[in-house]
């Protein structure tokens, strides 16, 4: 059952590194990072990873395995011949600090730009009613463990570093429609949307949705909606008044620094 | 050291899972200045993996429950060893807790009436778990960044700044807490990036690290459950209790090897799903121990008639606590009943349509796919028992969560006395919310108290400090310290694992003394920057003596009761129920005594029927005037 495999991966910081070249056993049933820690237990004891629940939970072992973005946990070896070189390197899109491990901190930043949830000021805890499906839109956006590779394989930054200060990516993007479609929120996020976020950069290609490891229809259920939103807001007066007005029923008008519609 | 980076706060809390966040958003609301000070990046903690949900007595799908029916489930669960004190607290706050998580933004799933929808599960006796899913605990850490990041946020439109007031310091690892004069003035840590070293000045440290798992081998715990909050607060002088007692989760998974133990939720159990052996039969039921036979059914028609009807019917017995479900697939393993591979059957598939499955279990439906192949919806699951939480922990003062050690709190998993001898699942999520929020309260009014007077940090500390981080450097031809904790986690599988025997302990103890020189002699590769070895060789450290303090408990405890069983002294003792067991440093290792129990509140007492306190408790803890 066990044979060797080859792997070739990217060792080195910010400055400078190559892809090397490794053979490390492999055993029925394992995944990448079963053979990166091997690797690192047996071969190269500095070699930097993340990593944590082992189990596509918690996002952290985001790399490029064979030039796809893909979670080194949930990408099963037997999905390569035992002949294959495998090529490991770190997300594309994020400076590297060392080996497969980079630096995410602009996707923080981000998350501090989004507006936070805002429910009706009136609203006691424990008061909270909401019907299961007008909660089921938000929650599929809230199954988003942030691996951040929608982020990695976005072109709009990946081939264009200039952008990443006006544009906040998919998981960003959808974490306002998350907030913008939940039952309770008061708050109004389009016009954020399209200055601080970058709305419009989208052009809906749909390679977020492709490496969701949790398979969020991103572009489909976050985005296109967002993307429709803004612009009835946009170029339609009256369907912003009705808007208006459905959201208050909606949402429970609550009166916020900037209201909805 | 000159260079030496430097920051002052009021409360450092060591851990951002649902405790650490949790008492960092209430220091930083009662006006605190707070570092969150973490090992993974923000938001990776190993609270993402709870999948159940937060036990809660809020009574939205059964309105019988209330606070006094789940303080009844947990000392239950916990075999009446339990904090009864914090148990209490814990099932009258979790509610609100609850609720406030909805305040933050959570969206749990509903009930028709569109209130927070709850599930059954093992040991609570009414559907008791808010839920998403089976992915809870992303949501409970997702909407606790989401709340400190609004708290930033506020913090920058107050000052300009969002980190005026709560700074996350993610990839940092704690290695010492530093003591003045018997009270905390500070941590020192490195950056796990570059290797840089940073100074925590600050009066008050709340520990919230979470667990012990990666010091077995087949376990549910990811790289950062290392013991370090236990092993911090004992070498700063702060006391451990009951350490013996660690839950196996009964459902990990078994195959393929390199996924074994991680972990398939309860709630599979709670939706309908059965264990079987390889003969096919529900063994559960030969499994029910005397104290439970009144809650639970006899016969599997009468089990199944609970789902739809369980104010006639007892519930089935693979909804047993999960020391009792652990011990019984242990046992029909052993007595050659097992799967290929080691397990038993777990089924939900011959129990409830696959699309019901995938829409209730769906993180569970996507683990066993991609990982093992397995399609949930068709098959059943094998299974079996994996190291999952640790009861014992810190000592504390049940209402403020500070530890012996003036200045140092602690909440969650890393703390003690809460969970008794057993967790019930889903008293986790909601101990982490209690708690965590206690602990931030009692840190806050712990420096509110000071008045000015903080504990000063000396160089003299510092240096020391410093040099201990470093020493693995120094070792010339050491020894590889991932064959040293491969060693190590198979040593505590094999010796104190889930059915214990004094030779095997005794075992135990001799290689762990063996253990001390081999970490003091591994030797790390490379530089400070992100090595993994080295951040390996100072967490072995803590394992090692976490797993001392396991093991001289566990031979010390002569009985078996919840997460501890003695093949020798297999019956649980009154006598026994009324200690803890204590564990402190000395030398370079562990010292254990015996320290009793408080006597449980009258008013407490009596929620239970003397019958059933009977089977726990001698006859003077009786209530009084009652027991003939």
């Amino acid at each position: 059952m066990t044979y060797k495999a080859k792997l070739r991966v990217w060792r080195g910081d910010d400055e400078s590194g190559d892809l090397k070249n490794y053979e490390v056993d492999v055993n029925e049933g394992e995944v990448v990072l079963d053979i990166v820690h091997r690797l690192q237990a047996t071969q190269a004891p500095d070699l930097a990873v993340r990593w944590n629940c082992k189990a596509g939970k918690c996002g952290s072992c985001s790399a490029e395995v064979n030039g796809k973005p893909r979670l080194m946990c949930m990408t099963r070896m037997n999905t390569f011949t035992e002949d294959e070189v495998i090529t490991i390197t770190p997300m594309r899109t994020f400076p590297v600090i060392r080996d497969l491990v980079t630096d995410v901190s602009y996707n923080y930043a981000k998350a501090r730009m989004v507006p936070a949830f805002a429910p009706p000021a009136d609203l006691e805890p424990g008061d909270y009613r909401m019907a299961q499906v007008d909660v089921e839109r938000s929650q599929e956006f809230r199954k988003c463990i942030e691996c951040f590779l929608c982020n990695n394989v976005c072109h709009v930054m990946r081939d264009h570093e200039d952008n990443k200060a006006s544009f906040s990516g998919p998981r960003f993007l959808m974490r306002i429609a998350e907030l913008d479609m939940h039952p309770l929120d008061t708050v109004d996020r389009r016009q954020t949307a399209v200055e601080d976020h970058g709305l419009g950069y989208c052009n809906i290609t749909k390679c977020c949705t492709e490496v969701c490891p949790e398979h969020i229809h991103i572009t489909d259920n976050a985005l296109i909606p967002l993307k429709e939103r803004v612009a009835d807001r946009k170029y339609d007066p009256l369907f912003s008044v009705a808007s208006l007005f459905r959201k208050g029923k909606e949402k429970r008008a609550a009166a916020p620094a900037t209201p909805k519609g | 050291m000159t260079d030496l980076e430097r920051h002052s706060y009021d409360v450092v809390v060591i851990g951002a899972g649902g405790a650490g966040l949790r008492a960092a958003i209430e220091a930083r609301l009662q006006g605190k200045t707070v570092a969150i000070v973490c090992k993974s990046l923000f938001g990776k903690a190993h609270t993402v993996m709870a999948e159940g949900g937060i036990a809660a007595a809020m009574g939205n799908v059964n309105p019988k429950d209330n606070w006094q029916v789940h303080f009844r489930d947990t000392m239950r669960g916990g075999k009446f060893l339990n904090s009864w004190r914090m148990a209490e607290l814990h099932a009258k706050e979790a509610p609100q807790r609850v609720w406030e998580l909805e305040t933050y933004g959570a969206l749990f799933d509903r009930t028709p009436d569109g209130k927070i929808s709850q599930r059954n599960f093992g040991g609570h006796e009414y559907p008791r778990l808010a839920h998403v899913g089976d992915r809870s605990g992303l949501e409970l850490i997702r909407t606790l960044q989401q709340k400190i990041v609004s708290l930033q946020q506020e913090d920058f439109r107050e000052t300009g700044d969002y980190e005026s007031k709560i700074k996350i310091f993610a990839e940092v690892t704690v290695t010492r807490l530093l003591v003045n004069d018997g009270r905390i003035a500070g941590a020192y840590a490195y950056y796990r990036e570059t290797g840089d070293f940073v100074l925590f000045e600050a009066p008050a440290v709340v520990l919230a690290t979470g667990g012990i798992g990666k010091t077995f081998k087949v376990t549910s715990a990811s790289w950062e459950y290392t013991g370090d909050g236990h092993a911090l607060a004992m070498r700063a002088g702060a006391t451990t209790l009951n350490m013996e007692f660690i839950q196996f989760h009964p459902t990990g998974m078994v195959w393929p090897l390199s996924v074994k133990g991680i972990l398939v939720t309860e709630s599979v159990r709670g939706d309908g799903g059965i264990l079987t052996n390889s003969e096919g039969k529900r063994f559960m039921f030969d499994y029910i121990p005397d104290v439970f036979k009144a809650q639970y059914a006899t016969t599997p028609e009468e089990g199944d008639r609970w789902y739809t009807d369980p104010e006639n019917n007892r519930r089935p017995p693979e909804l047993l606590p999960r020391d009792e479900v652990a011990r019984a697939i242990n046992s029909e393993v052993k007595a050659g009943r097992g799967t290929p591979h080691g397990g038993v059957y777990l089924d939900v598939s011959s129990r409830l349509p696959a699309d019901v499955i995938r829409k209730k279990l769906p993180s569970m439906w996507h683990q066993f796919k991609e990982l093992a192949d397995v399609d949930i919806t068709q098959e059943p699951m094998e299974v079996g028992p994996t190291c999952h939480y640790v009861m014992g922990g810190v000592e504390v003062d049940p209402d403020t969560e500070q530890t012996r050690l003036p200045g140092l709190f602690a909440a969650g998993e890393v703390s003690g006395g809460m969970h008794g001898s057993n967790r019930l699942g889903g008293n986790s999520l909601s101990d982490l919310l209690v708690f965590g929020r206690r602990a931030g309260l009692g840190a806050a009014i712990y420096v509110d108290g000071l008045a000015g007077s903080r504990p000063s940090v000396t160089d003299e500390m510092v240096a020391d400090a410093e040099e201990e981080a470093l020493a693995a450097f120094h070792v010339e031809g050491g020894e590889n310290p991932y064959t040293i904790h491969a060693d190590l986690q198979q040593t505590m599988n094999d010796l104190v694992g889930i059915i214990r025997t004094e030779s095997e302990m005794r075992e135990a103890l001799d290689r762990l003394e063996g253990f001390k020189e081999r970490v003091r002699r591994a030797s790390v590769q490379g530089g400070r920057a992100f090595n993994p070895g080295w951040h390996l060789a100072l967490d072995l450290k803590n394992m090692l003596l976490v797993s001392e303090a396991i093991a001289r408990s566990a031979l010390e405890r002569q009985e078996s009761r919840g997460g501890h069983t003695r093949d020798d002294y297999p019956v649980m003792s009154p006598e026994w129920r009324q200690l803890n067991i204590v564990s402190r440093t000395e030398g370079d290792g562990v010292a254990i005594y015996r320290q009793p129990l408080d006597p449980m509140r009258e008013d407490l007492l009596e929620l239970f029927d003397v019958d059933e306190l009977k089977k726990y408790m001698t006859e003077a803890e009786l209530p009084k005037g009652e027991h003939s």
